[in-house]
């Protein structure tokens, strides 16, 4: 169980202002780790960094032994380091089939493993194989989330970034997306997981990093920053 | 009798309109710019064949298909030189620079081949079908413009709806940054639809002069707004659209200058236009953007 991921004193700019200072975590092979913080913390901005959307100012981030913070966005897919963007940015006029053809876009292994990978997701994500010949646009907001997933999984990675998966999901989906994670998660992906959602997000996880206004102020167990006071009253809802 | 054949000549005239068109619609649905460009490429496109075949007399299907090699450099290039280092600039820089490279081609143009008209020698080979006892004249050029634009929608089609590179330009149309994770190369995707739309031009190059032949360096300017229009008309960044708006321009055109008046056709065409965009601000196929969160 290596390092799989880490990020070193990154530093990210928009214009003048300095989105995230020095920000500097790890994830280890087979893990879940969770990166949680309100709005505007940066967390979306560090995904973005390491998927290669944005570039860094300064530091650096290494993927499996390769140093992704000098390359560019569709390159680093071909890593096996796979992003479900926040607002789920499915493929609306591409139909649930194309957009998980669209995710196996970079896979050369051939049309048997990538169907093998097609029935893998049908048998994770029913409700996808129903919909298969529908525009992604008339899905509901679960569902659109579900096929960001899947189709994040269709280029077989061996890591998954996860941006906000409950944003605007009712209880009972958040419920079921985040087992969706777990069960992604014990299939061998190693998952890293950007939440407002500290409550779920912790639950899941098995290290958290807490993200305020561009840099890291806690880090540890998650069951343990679950338990943190001043965690609990910042992200908990804890009097 | 005489319906038909205005009917018939416009259909034709909307083809190359049509062709045009894709360029600009494919363009603007994938790089999100308007290259106003686009029609002084078909001008080149149409000196290259004018020089090919008229002047070296070589084979009319191997002058277009110089011509569409050249054109499909000549996009790329303008593409790489002048519009990838504005990727994220404001739209109105864009613009502005595709203007000037438009001025930029003609003025060269100018200065190579002189400002004089020059007579093109028809790339069509075909006798014209006389039906009804002679009273319906189709020209080999009107049969060949119509079937080269309805062969290449197809193939189009075909080609954006049933590959995976088609499907990649699908999804840098909707969401460039997402394309870019599932590992789509966005360069070489807006190269690409640059390369199929001068390709396409120099189609339409050929078969404009072949239909009216002079050629000048201004020749690509008006059909190049037109197409422009076409595109719009039909709904910008559909390549159905494009192909409707082109039809149905060409026909428009074709018929005001028949039945109202010649001088006041162009009038007409662009005054359909602005009805149809107050009826129906989209395009006639343009899609509303529905944003789902």
């Amino acid at each position: 169980m290596g390092e799989m991921l880490s990020v070193k004193n990154i530093n990210v700019f928009y214009g003048s202002i300095h989105a995230i200072r020095d920000v500097s975590f790890y994830v280890n092979e087979g893990e879940i780790v969770t990166l949680i913080g309100a709005n505007g913390a940066g967390k979306t901005t560090t995904m973005h960094a390491i998927s290669g959307l944005l570039k860094l100012e300064r530091g650096e981030i290494d993927y499996c032994g390769h140093v992704i913070s000098k390359m560019e966005a569709h390159k680093i897919i071909r890593l096996g380091l796979a992003q479900v963007p926040e607002g789920r940015r499915v493929f609306s006029g591409l139909t649930v089939q194309q957009n998980l053809q669209m995710g196996a876009y970079t896979r050369k292994d051939g049309k048997e493993a990538v169907q093998n990978d097609f029935d893998m997701v049908f048998d994770l994500l029913p409700r996808l194989k129903e919909r298969r010949n529908q525009p992604a646009g008339t899905l509901s907001g679960g569902e659109q989330q579900m096929l960001a997933i899947g189709r994040a999984l269709m280029c077989k990675p061996k890591m998954l970034l996860l941006d906000e998966p409950s944003m605007g999901l009712s209880p009972l989906l958040v419920k079921e997306i985040f087992k969706i994670i777990r069960d992604v998660n014990r299939n061998g992906v190693t998952v890293l997981l950007v939440e407002q959602n500290a409550k779920m997000a912790l639950e899941i996880a098995n290290r958290a990093y807490v993200l305020e206004t561009g840099t890291i102020k806690m880090e540890g167990e998650a069951t343990e920053l679950a338990n943190n006071i001043e965690v609990r009253k910042a992200y908990l809802g804890a009097q | 009798m005489q319906f038909l054949t205005y009917l018939i000549n416009g259909i034709s005239l909307g083809s190359v309109y049509a062709l045009i068109a894709l360029g600009y619609t494919m363009v603007y649905g994938i790089a999100k710019m308007l290259n106003f460009a686009h029609g002084d490429v078909i001008m080149i496109g149409s000196y290259v064949v004018f020089f090919a075949f008229g002047s070296f007399g070589l084979n009319p299907i191997v002058s277009v298909l110089l011509s569409m090699v050249v054109c499909t450099i000549l996009g790329i290039t303008i593409e790489r030189v002048a519009y990838r280092p504005l990727r994220g600039a404001p739209s109105l820089a864009v613009l502005i620079t595709a203007i000037g490279v438009s001025y930029l081609l003609q003025q060269v143009a100018q200065l190579l081949w002189k400002s004089d008209p020059k007579s093109f020698k028809s790339v069509v080979g075909l006798q014209p079908v006389s039906m009804f006892g002679g009273q319906l004249v189709i020209s080999g050029e009107t049969i060949v413009t119509i079937a080269a634009c309805i062969v290449i929608m197809i193939a189009l089609t075909l080609f954006i709806n049933h590959t995976s590179t088609g499907h990649a330009m699908l999804a840098v149309s909707e969401d460039r940054g997402a394309a870019q994770l599932m590992g789509v190369n966005v360069n070489a995707t807006i190269s690409l639809t640059f390369a199929i739309g001068s390709a396409l031009a120099a189609v339409a190059g050929a078969l404009l002069c072949s239909s009216y032949p002079t050629l000048q360096p201004t020749t690509g300017a008006m059909p190049g707004i037109k197409a422009f229009v076409a595109a719009v008309f039909g709904g910008i960044g559909s390549i159905p659209g494009a192909f409707i708006g082109g039809i149905l321009l060409g026909v428009i055109e074709n018929l005001s200058k028949a039945y109202i008046s010649t001088q006041l056709s162009d009038a007409i065409v662009f005054m359909v236009l602005i009805v149809v965009l107050l009826v129906k601000p989209t395009g006639l196929l343009g899609k509303k953007i529905n944003v789902k969160v």
